[in-house]
């Protein structure tokens, strides 16, 4: 029987790392995501696991690669100024295939950007926000339970490929409190991790090197680069996640993800109930994006509007899927109810926009 | 002579370790690099650590040695292998011997941070740093560790402290750091210089393995090429000026942190 909790959004990160066997921990301080981190400060000891506060975002993402090597499930946490300064060891760690989840709780970027809210990393999550040009399967939770859920699959999806996963959450999902259910996930076996290092060459045991050189060193770039992308093909064919929501005969089709994705589902409500034929496409993976459904919709003469807490950013992927057959509209960072940084998009604006377009 | 033939015995007295795989070492001839890679592959294998142990590198010339070695190998970017190594140390639960051999630019610099960060926390590594002056692998340009008025492709008219700065002392800075049990510097300029590098290796690893704290070794390297010397200029260029700014020693040995 699973345990049901009434838990933050930040709790709910922290039992999803450790519900899926994540025992290390490696962390900076950053607002606004303070508590996954504390969180795992406290848990972490408790279950014989490590945590390590590092000394700078750059820092979390060597510890991160060197436990990956190691063959153990690791992660981190950390805000958009982080997410920024860890991208060069985020590199490193999608050029050798390692496995690891990062969460990052977007505040309003770029630079400083403010403390709070905002999905202004879109972008930089779903093209490889490093430099050399590689993928990152990108979840994407709008409730807590997402949290605790998407974190399991996270790691899963890290093992399965050999793949770096980003989740990318918010300032508001990971401050609210909501019911959960804790378990264990169980998605199914997965394979050994026979090339993790352990030091144990001498004596037998297998000789692994794992360096970011390995297109330098052993002479072969474009075959490593030529298996790296038949891999995201692959996760591009069969690890798109999305939810409907009364899309079915839908004439507007509002797409939204994270908190901004609560906010429409409210809207669709208040437009169903005034007999409006709205409905709503959740992307779960942000990369790769659910562009086959959004196609379909569009084809079938749907119209869409683009919800989102930042500028034109999933937009983009909209934009992409649609292919010129439909009209797509976008309500965007400036619609916020307050100008500071506590402004927030709520469903009056999303359904205020909705009647417009209807 | 009384014409009886003694049977000889031959005992293997000396021979490549048993790590170093039958590749050619990548450095250029005359580098003091190797002999820095092979005085730590020995000490491994004196100690009885050599299957138990991971080399962290970092980017550069030093650690290149380490690929012509039968050894498991971690390496990313350029600066961060403490980090890296401290992250190896968490993930095996100490039961691995794990170290980075990285050099002066690698360290110095670009690093810095994350070595002096990983002293303070008393992480469970060793820190190898190869000393040669320069950053060899992109052509010699200055490094923290260029002499004053030496020439290289970034201060074609010698480092000059007003404008450059100054020589960086890494094992003596490490010293007031609580974390670090052992910090010394030696060179493979000589036979001896060779052996000190041998025992002060020792050292350092045999802090890991007693699970003391953190612990460094600087070794003084020869670049023929990007120094533009012939192999025996250099060692008088390092015995004469180079050790002269850099003295051999240990710095710090301590037992225990308290």
């Amino acid at each position: 029987m699973a345990e049901m909790a009434f838990i933050h959004g930040y709790e709910a990160v922290g039992w999803g790392g450790i519900n899926a066997g994540c025992h290390h921990f490696f962390g900076y301080p950053i607002t606004p995501q303070n508590e996954i981190t504390e969180f795992f400060a406290r848990e972490l000891p408790k279950i014989g696991g490590r945590f390590v506060q590092a000394e700078s975002e750059s820092a979390v993402g060597a510890m991160l690669f060197g436990a990956a090597a190691a063959g153990v499930r690791c992660m981190t946490s950390t805000a958009s100024p982080g997410w920024g300064l860890m991208q060069e060891m985020l590199s490193h760690i999608s050029w050798c295939e390692l496995p690891c989840v990062v969460v990052d709780c977007q505040r309003g970027g770029p630079g400083q950007g403010t403390t709070r809210h905002a999905q202004t990393d879109y972008l930089s999550a779903t093209r490889g926000g490093g430099q050399g040009g590689y993928k990152s399967i990108v979840l994407a939770p709008s409730s807590v339970q997402e949290c605790h859920d998407l974190l399991q699959l996270g790691f899963y999806l890290a093992d399965k490929y050999r793949i770096l996963v980003v989740v990318l959450t918010d300032g508001i999902l990971i401050q609210i409190a909501e019911p959960v259910e804790l378990k264990t996930i169980d998605f199914g076996p997965l394979p050994p991790k026979d090339w993790a290092l352990k030091g144990t060459a001498k004596k037998g045991g297998r000789w692994d090197l794992i360096h970011s050189t390995r297109g330098l060193i052993l002479g072969g770039y474009t075959p490593i680069i030529k298996e790296l992308h038949k891999k995201y093909h692959q996760i591009a064919d069969l690890e798109v996640r999305y939810r409907t929501y009364q899309a079915d005969d839908a004439e507007l089709i509002l797409i939204a993800y994270g908190y901004v994705a609560r906010c429409c589902e409210g809207a669709v409500d208040m437009a169903r109930a005034q007999g409006f034929k709205v409905g709503f496409i959740q992307p779960i993976t942000l990369w790769p994006f659910p562009c086959e459904v959004v196609s379909q919709k569009a084809s079938q003469g749907c119209k869409f509007l683009v919800v989102e807490d930042s500028m034109e950013q999933m937009f983009e992927d909209v934009k992409l899927s649609v292919e010129g057959k439909a009209e797509i509209h976008h309500l965007g960072l400036l619609s916020r109810h307050l100008p500071g940084e506590v402004g927030m998009l709520f469903p009056e604006t999303v359904f205020e926009e909705v009647k417009k377009l209807l | 002579m009384n014409g009886e033939k003694k049977a000889v015995v031959k005992e293997k007295v000396y021979g490549p370790s048993e790590l170093k795989l039958a590749f050619p070492m990548p450095s250029c001839p005359g580098c003091g690099h190797p002999l820095a890679c092979k005085a730590i592959v020995e000490v491994l294998e004196e100690l009885g650590i050599a299957g138990k142990s991971i080399c962290v590198i970092g980017v550069g010339c030093a650690g290149m040695g380490f690929y012509m070695t039968k050894m498991d190998i971690a390496m990313a970017a350029h600066g961060p292998a403490p980090a890296l190594a401290t992250g190896i140390k968490q993930a095996l639960f100490d039961d691995a011997i794990v170290f980075t051999v990285q050099g002066d630019g690698d360290c110095a610099a670009i690093g810095a941070g994350y070595l002096v960060n990983s002293a303070a926390r008393a992480d469970q590594i060793t820190v190898f740093m190869f000393n040669n002056a320069n950053y060899g692998t992109t052509g010699g340009q200055m490094a923290p560790t260029t002499l004053l008025g030496q020439v290289t492709t970034t201060t074609p008219m010698g480092r000059d402290a007003k404008r450059y700065g100054y020589p960086l002392h890494i094992p003596e800075m490490l010293v007031p750091i609580k974390g670090v049990v052992y910090s010394a510097r030696s060179a493979v300029n000589s036979p001896a210089n060779f052996q000190r590098t041998k025992k002060y290796a020792k050292t350092a690893l045999q802090k890991q393995i007693d699970n003391v704290g953190f612990s460094f070794v600087e070794v003084l390297t020869a670049c023929v090429v990007n120094w533009h010397m012939t192999p025996v200029d250099a060692m008088t260029w390092m015995e004469e000026k180079q050790i002269a700014e850099y003295p051999l020693g240990e710095f710090k040995n301590v037992a225990s942190i308290d």
